[in-house]
């Protein structure tokens, strides 16, 4: 297998940036919380990439990272689950899921 | 010859204050009087007692010698300033011993009818032993710090009475006027104790007064402003005892004291707690005498010029109480100036005696005096002698004492006063003419103003009386009759084997050249009062008006209260209180809010960023993580 | 078990009593008797002190006791009292037990009143017996904080913003007090060893100078603050006029006593070197204090701020002379602590008696209070002459006490800020009298005061147990005095000796 050598560990870095910031901006910019929370999402699984691909590169022969990326997965699911939960609760107390709706808790 | 006895003499008045303040409301009214009447009486036979035989035992070579005959440890201050309480004879205070508690007494007995039926009959017979037992403890004082503890309680008690009708606003105020001057004055005693403490490391009279001690024999060698610190010392404990004696220019609160029942001014603002400050001074004497006599000339003028000045002011008041009090200004000026000329040990002592002679003649004459007017004044019911005339034929034993009363201060022999007054002048002769001359003219004017209010009350016409006047009862005669028989005999003591600066008897000459031009003075003053004032007439108006001036002056008492009212509430209150309470409030107080408030304004500044936005605070946390990546990627 | 234990179960025991019955009446008098049986107890403390020392024991600390409570820091609970504590305790029972007695008729939470009370009581309990630098912040703090709630909950006027006032103050003080502990505590053994915040082990070594310099203002300024020092006093006014009755006494009477008795027993004991290099800063603060106190209070009308402000001229006199730093000098302070505790805390309780029944504080609107209620008007009196130093009252023992002492000193500094503090007396004399004048004498001034009722029964337990005590002081200083000199001699040596 020669990924190592056509596709170096820089690459990896960068799609994680990328996708790290595409899902802050997701979370700064929209105002819906459901695509908040799909940003959030992506943040994680930015930080997944970062996981595998350090593990393959770096130490090749241990089995670390994968398992952090699968326990993170797992995180985001049960967070997904709470975040939903929330949402639907907030829905059905402001009748919205704009951000800038719900600033209750404040001065 | 043991002495102890004489602690009954002391506590006694105090167990009767006790008793009768505590048991106030239980007591019979009637009981209170009584009780604390002879208290008096077997305390003044004690006392007389005591002076008998401590008179007639054997002088030896030094003298009469002074007893101890008490002494407690009360609270020690330092390893050697210990504040003992004790019972200290010697002449001076045997012989101040006999004139309170005989005064006291005449007193006690004449306020039973005096005060029959005021409210608060037990609170002042309680009143009256707080201050006999007050007086009693200053004078027997073994040490100054004893006669400082019983200074201040006399001056309480003396706030007390003066202050005794509380509910008359003028009361009151004479009363919080007499504590607070008397206060100043007592500050200055009280750094002068200090001083003079620290430097001598006693407070005991003995040693303060003993030829060998620290004080004479061991002057000290500090000096401060040209004065030696003993000077300094004895000059402030002089304030001290010119503000209990009201010496110009703490006066002021004496003629207010008046507000007070007439047998309280009779006892305290005559004859026993206003010579405290003359007591004081003849008690130091020999250190005053021997080591600081700058300060006894202060002593001579201070006396000198009150003595003239309340004389002054005697000959304009309508008020007779009023008249009285600036007499006793005017005579107790007379005792310092006779301490003031005088020296000290044998005949260059001749001051001494004769000052303690007259405060001896003085007490009985004066409480006469004062007594006597309240006679007059429960009789008439006003203390104005515009309002009184021709009482000589309804209360004939008033006006035969009141005239002893009179002559006797006017000097007239062979009356007490005149042989008193007499040596005072000769002391002041030998000593400075110029303060001989002052004397000699205010014992004219003492006799001008003590027989223009005895004609004005006992002569000149008769006003319509609302109900006739009528001669007290025998309970307030009887005191006024036997304080004219000791006014009488009093001046036949012979002091100058009794009571001199260092205690042993000398002889005193009898000198015409002196007596003559003070009877002549004095004839001259009676004379011109019965052409004044004996028949009703235009004189006086006509007189007073070629004098407006001065006239005016002297009736508003050369506005010296007025300067003082105006120290105290433009000076103490509106330019030191005010500002201090405002400065407090605003400037130390506010400089606290200030610090809480701007902590609240703070905060709330920077509340703001609270703003419930979610996306916010992520961009505050976003910017943050990524400031501090910054930081550490360009520090490292 | 020690002894000393008492002071603080005797307390603890009683606020659990007053937990568990739900009626009023009930609450009082378990409040009465548990601080009744505090002040026997307190009686019995000297006899058992005077019974030790007649056995022969020279100790400056007796019925001491350890336990270590926290081994890492060496933070020990050190109990014991020499003739100092022992009167400061004597002090608190009394006030405290005239302080139940004038809070009689408290009717609004009045379970939670008289916890919040005894609680108090029972910091500052501990705080006198602590040998320990962090067992006495700590009991410090137990006594400041119910504080905060006595006066927020039954105060009145402006009550929160004066217990907010306060307690931050306090706090604020107990911050520097605090740094200026850990700085005793972090050089309490310069040579190496065992760090401690044992008084008397920290008394056995030289703390550096530079840190003596350095953390003597943070302690004393500390104490300070409780102990009304110019410009740090202004808590007091506000604080005392909004607290109510027993709380105004106890903490004038007693918690103000905290910050002199701190600052002697810690700042200066602890910080010598430290103390002789600032004492004229203090000097001059605290004659300040004395003298701007007292023409304060000429210009007030409501009656607390009047005490409050002769509060901070009689407190400033405390530290005034503890600056001094002689034997008498300091004998003559904490016997001003005593004398003053005793008598604000009459006046207090006087102030409240008048206020339940005038509805007023305002001296304006009262006049010949004497002839309605004359036995609270005449104790009143005996309280202003206590006040202005009348001898046979403890006011003038303590402050002559202290002149002479002060005047003990020779230099002009000295000389000169002993006289200003003796003109307080006179001023002294001006504002009480302007009080007693305007207030109790001359004519009633309202028409429905001719119906007010005199003393209760209750409210004559609590004036008389304090004016019994103000006058036994004053007429026989003696014992007393000797009580608070017996440990002096060697504080003073230690105080004077590292020079």
């Amino acid at each position: 297998m020669n990924l190592q050598a056509e596709i170096p560990l820089d690459y990896m870095i960068i799609l994680s940036i990328l996708v790290f910031f595409i899902g802050l901006m997701g979370v700064l910019i929209r105002r819906n919380l459901i695509t908040m929370l799909m940003g959030v999402e992506l943040m994680l699984n930015a930080v997944n990439i970062n996981f595998t691909a350090f593990n393959h590169y770096l130490f090749p022969h241990r089995l670390e990272g994968h398992f952090f990326a699968l326990i993170v997965m797992a995180i985001a699911a049960a967070e997904a689950a709470v975040a939903i939960a929330l949402i639907i609760n907030i829905y059905r107390q402001f009748a919205t899921v704009s951000v800038d709706d719900v600033d209750e808790l404040k001065f | 010859m043991d002495y102890a006895y004489t602690l009954i003499i002391l506590l006694l008045p105090l167990v009767t204050f006790l008793g009768l303040g505590l048991l106030s409301k239980r007591l019979p009214v009637a009981l209170a009087g009584i009780i604390g009447t002879a208290n008096l009486f077997i305390i003044a036979a004690l006392s007389c007692a005591t002076a008998f035989t401590y008179f007639t035992q054997e002088a030896g070579e030094a003298g009469f010698e002074a007893i101890e005959a008490y002494k407690i440890t009360w609270l020690p201050l330092t390893d050697k300033l210990i504040i003992h309480l004790g019972i200290l004879l010697d002449p001076l205070s045997v012989m101040m011993l006999v004139v309170i508690t005989l005064v006291s007494a005449m007193v006690h007995l004449y306020s039973i009818g005096y005060m029959k039926g005021e409210k608060g009959y037990t609170r002042y017979f309680a009143f009256l032993s707080l201050f006999t037992f007050s007086m009693l403890g200053l004078v027997v004082a073994t040490n100054i710090f004893q006669m400082y503890i019983f200074w201040e309680l006399v001056g309480v008690s003396s706030y007390l009475l003066i202050g005794f009708y509380y509910q008359k606003p003028s009361a009151v105020a004479a009363s919080k006027k007499a504590f607070i001057v008397t206060r100043f004055a007592d500050l200055g005693f009280l750094v002068g104790i200090l001083i003079l403490s620290f430097n001598t490391g006693t407070f005991e009279f003995q040693t303060l007064t003993s030829l060998q001690g620290p004080v004479i024999g061991q002057a000290s060698t500090a000096a401060f402003m040209g004065l030696s610190v003993t000077t300094w010392a004895l000059l402030l404990i002089f304030m001290g005892g010119a503000g209990k004696s009201a010496m110009f220019p703490l006066h002021i609160w004496l003629p207010d004291a008046m507000e007070g029942p007439t047998p309280v001014s009779a006892l305290i603002h005559a004859a026993t707690m206003v010579v405290a400050g003359v007591y004081l001074v003849a008690r130091l004497f020999p250190a005053y005498a021997l080591s600081a006599p700058d300060a006894l000339t202060v002593i001579m003028y201070v006396g000198s010029f009150t003595s003239l000045f309340a004389a002054v002011i005697a000959c304009t008041q309508l008020d007779i109480k009023r008249v009285l009090a600036f007499s006793t200004l005017s005579q107790i000026g007379y005792m310092m100036v006779a301490l003031g000329v005088s020296g000290y040990g044998g005949e260059a002592g001749l001051g001494y005696m004769a000052s303690l002679f007259h405060l001896f003649t003085h007490a009985f004459f004066k409480a006469l005096l004062f007594l006597g007017a309240g006679s007059v004044i429960h009789a008439v019911h006003s203390n104005l002698m515009t309002e009184m005339g021709g009482l000589r034929k309804s209360m004939p034993v008033t006006h035969l004492t009141f005239l002893v009363a009179c002559l006797t201060i006017a000097g007239i022999p062979p009356l007490s006063g005149f042989f008193s007054k007499d040596e005072i002048l000769v002391a002041a002769f030998e000593h400075n003419k110029l303060i001989f001359a002052v004397q000699w003219l205010v014992a004219g004017i003492t006799a001008f103003y003590m027989f223009r209010l005895y004609f004005r009350i006992f002569w000149n016409q008769t006003p319509a009386y609302h109900h006739a006047p009528h001669e007290s009862p025998v309970v307030m005669t009887v005191p006024l009759m036997f304080l004219a028989i000791a006014s009488v005999v009093a001046g036949f003591v012979p002091f100058h084997d009794l009571v001199t600066s260092d205690n042993k008897p000398f002889e005193t000459a009898f000198h015409w050249s002196i007596a003559g031009p003070s009877i002549a003075i004095a004839v001259i003053g009676i004379l011109t009062a019965a052409w004044l004032y004996a028949r009703p007439s235009l004189r006086p108006d006509a007189i007073s008006k070629s004098l407006s001036g001065v006239y005016t002056a002297a009736y508003n008492k050369f506005y010296i209260d007025e300067i003082y009212l105006f120290i105290t509430k433009s000076i103490i209150f509106q330019f030191i209180s005010r500002p201090v309470a405002w400065f407090d409030r605003h400037i130390v107080d506010g400089t606290m809010n200030f610090i809480g408030n701007s902590t609240v304004a703070g905060s709330a500044a920077i509340k703001r960023m609270q703003s419930g936005h979610v996306q916010l605070y992520i961009w505050y946390f976003a910017s943050g993580v990524l400031v501090l990546a910054l930081l550490i990627l360009y520090l490292n | 078990m020690n002894p000393l234990l008492f002071l603080i179960l005797i307390p603890v025991l009683t606020v659990a009593g007053i937990a568990l019955v739900k009626d009023l009446k009930q609450v009082r008098v378990i409040s009465a008797v548990g601080m009744g049986a505090q002040l026997l107890f307190s009686f019995y403390l000297v006899y058992l002190f005077y019974s030790l020392r007649n056995a022969g024991n020279t100790d400056a600390m007796l019925l001491v006791s350890t336990s270590t409570w926290y081994e890492a820091f060496n933070i020990q609970y050190k109990f014991g009292i020499d003739g100092i504590s022992l009167s400061m305790i004597v002090l608190t029972s009394l006030v405290t037990f005239a302080g139940v007695f004038a809070s009689w008729q408290v009717d609004f939470l009045t379970k939670e009143f008289f916890i919040s009370l005894i609680i108090l009581a029972s910091g500052v309990f501990g705080f006198f017996i602590s040998l320990d630098l962090f067992t006495m912040f700590l009991f410090y703090e137990v006594a400041v904080i119910p504080m905060y709630l006595l006066i927020g909950i039954w105060g009145s006027g402006p009550k929160e913003y004066s217990a907010m006032k306060l307690t931050l103050m306090l706090m604020a003080g107990s911050a520097l007090l605090l740094v200026g502990l850990l700085g005793i505590y972090f050089n309490s053994s310069p040579e190496g060893g065992r760090l401690t915040f044992d008084l008397t082990e920290i008394a056995k070594v030289s703390i550096p100078r530079d840190a003596q310099l350095f953390f003597f203002p943070f302690t004393f300024i500390g104490f300070g603050v409780l102990g009304a020092l110019f410009p740090f006093h202004t808590w007091s006014p506000d604080g005392h006029a909004s607290a109510p009755t027993a709380v105004s006494m106890l903490h004038a009477g007693v918690l103000m006593k905290l910050g002199g008795y701190g600052a002697f027993r810690v700042a200066m004991y602890l910080l010598p070197e430290g103390a002789h290099a600032m004492a004229w800063i203090f000097i001059i603060l605290t004659t300040i204090s004395v003298v701007y106190g007292a023409f304060g209070a000429i210009w007030q009308k409501d009656l607390k701020y009047i005490n409050a402000y002769s509060s901070v001229s009689h407190c400033g006199l405390v530290l005034f002379a503890l600056l001094m730093m002689n034997e008498t000098a300091t004998t003559g302070a904490i016997l001003q602590m005593i004398s003053h505790g005793l008598m604000t805390a009459l006046f207090f309780a006087l102030i409240g008696m008048i206020y339940g029944r005038t509805h007023t504080r305002m001296i304006d609107e009262m006049g010949g209070l004497m002839k309605v209620i004359p036995f609270l008007s005449v104790v009143y009196v005996i309280a202003g002459l206590a006040s202005l130093g009348l001898p046979g009252l403890s006011g003038f023992v303590a402050e002559m006490t202290i002149f002479v002492g002060s005047f003990q000193n020779s230099d002009t500094f000295h000389r000169i800020a002993t006289i200003v503090a003796c003109s307080s007396i006179v001023i002294t004399a001006v504002y009480i009298l302007r009080v007693v004048g305007i207030l109790l004498l001359g004519p009633i001034k309202n028409e429905h005061y001719n119906e007010l009722k005199d003393a209760k029964w209750f409210e004559k337990v609590s004036t008389i147990t304090l004016v019994i005590s103000i006058t036994a002081i004053g007429m026989a200083p003696f014992w007393l005095s000797a009580l608070i000199r017996e440990p002096l001699g060697d504080i003073i040596q230690h105080l004077i000796a590292r020079l």
